[in-house]
């Protein structure tokens, strides 16, 4: 039970500045993720956490002792590792309980733990094998049991999931879900793949370049991003961005380029005034556009033309070319469209988002 | 295994691989026939008409009885033994240590001093012979055992820290990284997790660096001077050579002998040894 706290994080390698003054606040039983492209340093920043990397400058505490200068085994931190890790030359059982041995407990305690462990992940016959016996699944399995059984303050997962089958991966984060939510232990989990730490997360943190660039709930990313890297980093498909000049006055304002233009909604209105003449970054979610209907308000319909149709089963994916500009928009499956067509598109007056072209921050 | 027709996998397989064999496997045969030849065969000159080099009709093993009788060949065979398993614990457990840090610990200069150390392992022991005598002499171990167990490792250490820097360097950082996580000290992960993953490295280091002493010649040459202070091979080659007259069976015959048990050491580690030197290691 504890919280992580992380202030003024630095990471330099020689002249290059892995982590950039990284703040966090996790909280005790949280599940946070950090996601971001690769080389953004957030593997650096959990290898930090666990002590398997030195500090270059600022303060880690892990529940209310500050870490800096301890080794990982005194961390009380277990980690799962995209490799999984095990100890070829062990089995099973031994891989999991390898932790409890170092740590002086006694046999039957040992046996005990690494029996509650493997009941929780369905390992129960396996702990006899050696771990090239086992399948991906089972590996990641065990790594996992290996961590849980040593009831550490910390979880730490890198990029577990990572080497396991699409399918098998769904499987892992609902299970690994419902493993937190029955060990409410708190856990840092790095990944690279925006559905697992949306999907995961109570809170995520997006990386990019070494600074953490926004950090809140899913949906509040989703919905409100501070700036154009983390609007198109989360969400598949990504959001369409369009290069657009604002002009007119307060109570018609528009913002538009050469092929497309729109009326701002009034909302945006007093927020987008100040850019008056100057070009903005206009983004819209592939399912905040869709096929317009005679009801829709012509400031907020754009022209287009289907270059490419995916049925996906559940929606349609548009790719359509709107204003010398490539969009995709996620439509109804009901939708007959076909390479060609000329379609008109609405776009959700509510859910636009307006970017500053220069420095990418949300307007 | 290769496509394509009959002769194909003939001319580029099985014939160049026969040859390789035969090549490989003739001296053992040769030294054999050779051992159990009787001594009127082998003096016998090339032209006389029953001139047999390749089998002998009449083998004897009074060579074998003159070699382990006459000579002090079981004395050999045993210093030969006790030098080289010295020789090889004291480089393997050097080696051990230093391939681990130069392949695992961040420090500087590392990648500097592990090729210095190759650069040792490449000056030619006829070279090194010289100053390493002079050491010898200094410290009074000249015709003793030890002149051997602590000069073999000056090319044996250098030998099995860079066979086994390889092998460590191959086994995934996260093993070690995952054991400290779990509790473990850096000195334990290494004794708990590494090395007994790194066995079959460790296992080849090991032969190879008691073939390398079992059958080295110059440093026992040069070092040794008392016969039952003496190696296997300047022993065969001091006491049966003389002058220029070659004892050809009881030569043949102690080459023989003093290969048997290298050649068992190799049977039996063949397994661990072909995975060391293929190096693969899977988590």
């Amino acid at each position: 039970m504890a919280q992580v706290l992380i202030r003024r994080l630095n990471k330099m390698y020689g002249d290059v500045h892995a982590v950039k003054d990284v703040n966090l606040e996790i909280r005790d039983k949280e599940f946070v993720v950090l996601v971001g492209p690769s080389g953004c340093g957030k593997t650096t920043t959990l290898r930090m956490i666990a002590g398997l990397e030195s500090i270059t400058s600022g303060e880690i505490s892990i529940g209310n002792t500050v870490v800096n200068q301890l080794p990982p085994m005194d961390r009380d931190i277990a980690m799962v590792f995209q490799n999984y890790a095990l100890y070829p030359h062990m089995s099973v059982y031994d891989n999991m309980g390898f932790g409890l041995r170092m740590r002086k407990f006694d046999r039957a305690e040992i046996k005990k733990r690494v029996q509650e462990a493997a009941e929780i992940l369905g390992i129960q016959n396996l702990l006899a094998r050696k771990p090239r016996q086992l399948s991906g699944g089972q590996r990641q399995r065990v790594a996992l049991g290996r961590a849980i059984v040593r009831h550490p303050q910390v979880f730490l997962f890198d990029e577990p999931l990572s080497n396991l089958d699409a399918k098998l991966r769904v499987q892992m984060r609902v299970e690994l879900k419902k493993i937190h939510n029955r060990l409410s232990t708190t856990a840092v989990y790095v990944t690279h793949d925006q559905v697992e730490a949306m999907t995961l997360g109570d809170r995520v943190v997006v990386m990019k370049d070494g600074v953490v660039q926004q950090m809140g709930e899913p949906l509040e990313l989703y919905n409100a991003p501070v700036n154009r890297f983390v609007a198109g980093f989360l969400g598949s498909p990504a959001m369409n961005f369009a290069k657009v000049r604002v002009t007119g006055t307060q109570r018609a304002l528009r913002a538009q380029n050469a092929g497309l233009g729109i009326e701002v909604p009034p909302e945006f209105a007093a927020r987008l005034l100040p850019y008056s003449e100057r070009e903005v970054m206009l983004g819209i979610r592939p399912e905040d556009l869709r096929l317009a209907n005679g009801s829709d308000p012509a400031g907020l319909c754009i022209d287009a033309v289907v270059e490419v149709v995916e049925k996906l089963g559940s929606e349609i994916l548009l790719d359509v070319q709107a204003g010398g500009q490539s969009m995709v928009a996620a439509v109804e499956p009901s939708v007959r469209a076909q390479h060609g067509d000329k379609i008109r598109l609405a776009l959700r007056g509510d859910r636009l988002h307006f970017f500053d072209a220069t420095s990418e921050a949300a307007i | 295994m290769m496509e394509g027709a009959k002769w194909r996998r003939w001319v580029f397989f099985y014939i160049p691989l026969a040859v390789f064999v035969f090549g490989l496997l003739f001296p053992f045969y040769w030294m054999m026939v050779t051992t159990v030849r009787p001594d009127n065969e082998l003096y016998r000159p090339w032209m006389a008409p029953n001139y047999t080099p390749f089998w002998t009709l009449h083998p004897t093993l009074d060579h074998i009885k003159y070699l382990l009788t006459e000579t002090l060949f079981t004395t050999w065979m045993l210093n030969t033994l006790i030098i080289s398993v010295a020789a090889t614990l004291i480089s393997l457990f050097c080696g051990l240590l230093a391939g681990y840090a130069l392949s695992r610990l961040n420090f500087p200069f590392a990648g500097s001093l592990g090729t210095g150390i190759f650069i040792t392992y490449l000056v030619p022991q006829t070279l090194l012979f010289i100053p390493l005598a002079d050491i010898i002499r200094n410290f009074r171990l000249g015709d003793t055992p030890w002149a051997l167990i602590l000069t073999y490792p000056t090319f044996l250490i250098p030998f099995c820290t860079w066979l086994l820097m390889g092998y460590f360097k191959a086994i995934p950082k996260e093993l070690e990284e995952c054991a400290r996580i779990d509790g473990a000290t850096r000195w334990k992960a290494m004794v708990y997790i590494i090395f007994p993953i790194a066995v079959p490295g460790i296992l080849s280091a090991g032969i190879f660096a008691f073939t390398l002493s079992w059958n080295e010649f110059i440093y026992a040459l040069v070092f040794l001077s008392s016969p039952q202070e003496k190696t296997v091979p300047v022993g065969v080659t001091s006491e049966l050579i003389r002058g220029d007259v070659f004892f050809w069976g009881p030569l043949m015959a102690g080459a023989l002998l003093g290969s048997i048990p290298v050649a068992m050491i190799y049977s039996f580690f063949v397994e661990h040894y072909v995975a060391g030197l293929t190096g693969s290691v899977k988590g």
